[in-house]
């Protein structure tokens, strides 16, 4: 199916500029598929994950929180010297100010009250541990379900080993490809058909790296899974350990996210959204190249 | 179609895909309050315990701790003090009046003083309570194994749940004391005792004494503190809120091991 589905642009395309390129049959239907179903998924698991955060916003490295030691995170409302209430991270020990933020926001009637992560950024938008589990633990099954499709997917159709396996030669290439990237510089032609070495080890990394470990940290903090093999947990350094890493890979994969949709900005942000939706990705010419189209 | 109009159209598309963002966070919260939608949702748990329960051996043990891991106080959450005259008048007497009523479907009901508690057989662990709201707390806890009660009392064929019966009034007016329930599987687990030791001291108040569940494959609230009685039933139905614990009325999982 990689072939190309329509060789020339449309005439009307060179009313305004001329863009040259063709479109190309980029994405298949089930990664474009199994990609929007992650896109909620992941929306819905981090915001409801803010919220059960929210019942105790603190971190702890180690096997328990109650250990001699104070958190390494701590999202604090305290009230200030005026009795309003003031919003305070607390991070190895250094504390800063961010009310408004994090540790007091304003609730639904504009009162600042004490609350780990703001309602714009929890599901649900309230303070409702029993409600935000509901949400957590469904989409945590389609995560489960859409990776375990997609891999199954990925080495079935050998789109793992064709699309997204470096190789050698291009391993090479990486210094390369950063100095690319932080110029700006898009691919085009050929080479605009594929995946880039970085955009393959980054892809791989989170597929691989960050959501098993995310999904292991998760299933480390249920009291049910820890008794499989008593002590499993401590890979992680502990429970609370594995809280902490489920938070920040959590974070991490919101980084990911941040520099894919920027990338996905820069380099074309309608010829990439179209593909991910209809397949068709067109192909810029050396000559026609607009990055920001 | 003109240029404009495609143009039109790419607005369209991202404007779509921004208002699908802001539609799938209010959908979220409508969808919360909803009677139907939570119960979809309920599936992943149900999905959960369905998994749980078939890679989980029936008698897997919840991991142990070493003397040097315990926390240095063990944290006091919920009740810390019942609201409830009876309890007080035990707490007084040093728990020298208190019984434990153990009955419901069971062929020889049974009213156990503590001392006749204490002389059941023992088991003394070092574990990690975990809260539903994220917190640990490492104790090591020293009682009855809730399973050599049951073989006393002799649960009846129909029996499948043990139901606690609480002293501490989770409302301020005295009403609608805790209580929790678990399966029998639960229950005969070697590490399910009613606890009336905490760190090698007589159990305190603020932790549940005389009595309190430890249920160690599951999370806090699951383990009742303060308990007065002891029921067999077949169904929590019939039980205030009917869904077999203070908390789970309120929209928790009756299966806590999540």
């Amino acid at each position: 199916m990689a072939e190309v589905q329509s060789s020339l642009a449309s005439p009307r395309d060179d009313l305004r500029k001329p863009r040259g390129g063709y479109l190309y049959y980029r994405h298949k239907l089930p990664v474009r598929i199994l990609h929007w179903i992650n896109v909620i998924a992941l929306t819905i698991l981090l915001m409801s994950g803010l919220n059960i955060f929210n019942a105790h916003p603190s971190l702890y490295w180690g096997k328990s929180s109650y250990n001699g030691r104070p958190p390494i995170v701590e999202l604090r409302g305290d009230e200030d010297a005026d009795g309003e209430t003031a919003g305070v991270t607390k991070i190895f020990g250094h504390a800063f100010d961010t009310t408004g933020f994090l540790g007091a926001s304003s609730n639904s009637q504009g009162e600042m009250v004490a609350r780990g992560f703001p309602s714009w950024l929890t599901i649900p938008d309230n303070q409702w541990l029993t409600m935000a589990r509901r949400w957590h633990f469904f989409f945590a099954w389609i995560l489960v379900i859409n990776g375990l499709c997609y891999i199954g997917y990925a080495i079935a159709s050998r789109h793992l080993s064709r699309d997204l396996a470096p190789r050698q030669a291009e391993l090479r290439t990486i210094g390369q490809s950063i100095v690319d990237h932080l110029k700006f510089k898009h691919p085009t032609g050929e080479a605009a058909k594929h995946y880039n070495v970085l955009q393959k080890l980054t892809y791989l990394l989170v597929i691989f790296v960050l959501l098993p470990l995310m999904i292991l940290a998760g299933l480390g903090l249920s009291p049910g899974m820890n008794s499989l093999i008593p002590g499993w947990v401590d890979v992680f350094g502990g429970r609370q350990s594995a809280r902490t890493i489920h938070f920040v890979i959590a974070w991490l994969i919101v980084a990911f996210v941040l520099v894919h949709v920027f990338e996905v900005i820069v380099s074309g942000l309608w010829n990439n959204l179209r593909s991910m939706i209809s397949g068709r990705y067109r192909v810029p010419t050396k000559e026609n190249h607009e990055p920001l189209q | 179609m003109s240029h404009s109009n495609k143009l039109t159209r790419r607005q369209i598309l991202v404007r779509a895909i921004g208002g699908a963002g802001a539609a799938l966070l209010a959908g979220c919260n409508r969808l919360s309050q909803t009677e139907w939608a939570p119960k979809i949702l309920g599936a992943g748990e149900s999905a959960s315990l369905a998994a749980q329960r078939l890679i989980l051996p029936r008698q897997s043990m919840a991991e142990e701790f070493a003397e040097s891991d315990l926390s240095p106080e063990f944290r006091s959450n919920g009740t810390a003090m019942p609201n409830n005259a009876k309890y007080a008048a035990l707490a007084n007497g040093g728990f020298s009046e208190y019984h434990l009523q153990v009955n419901g479907l069971v062929e020889q009901p049974a009213n156990l003083s503590l001392a006749e508690v204490r002389a059941l057989p023992s088991r003394t662990q070092i574990t990690r309570h975990d809260c539903v709201e994220g917190w640990s707390a490492i104790g090591k806890w020293k009682g009855a194994r809730l399973g050599a009660v049951l073989e006393m009392v002799r649960p009846k064929p129909e029996a499948r749940y043990v139901v606690f019966h609480c002293a501490d009034p989770m409302e301020s007016d005295g009403s609608s004391p805790y209580y929790e329930s678990i399966d029998l599987e639960d229950a005969f687990h070697p590490q399910t005792i009613l606890a009336y030791e905490l760190n090698d001291k007589t159990l305190p108040i603020a932790n549940g004494a005389p009595l309190r569940v430890r249920i160690e494959r599951q999370l806090g609230y699951k383990m009742a503190k303060y308990i007065l009685r002891i029921e067999l039933v077949e169904s929590y139905e019939k039980i205030a809120g009917g869904k077999g614990g203070y908390w789970e009325d309120q929209g928790y999982e009756w299966y806590a091991g999540i």
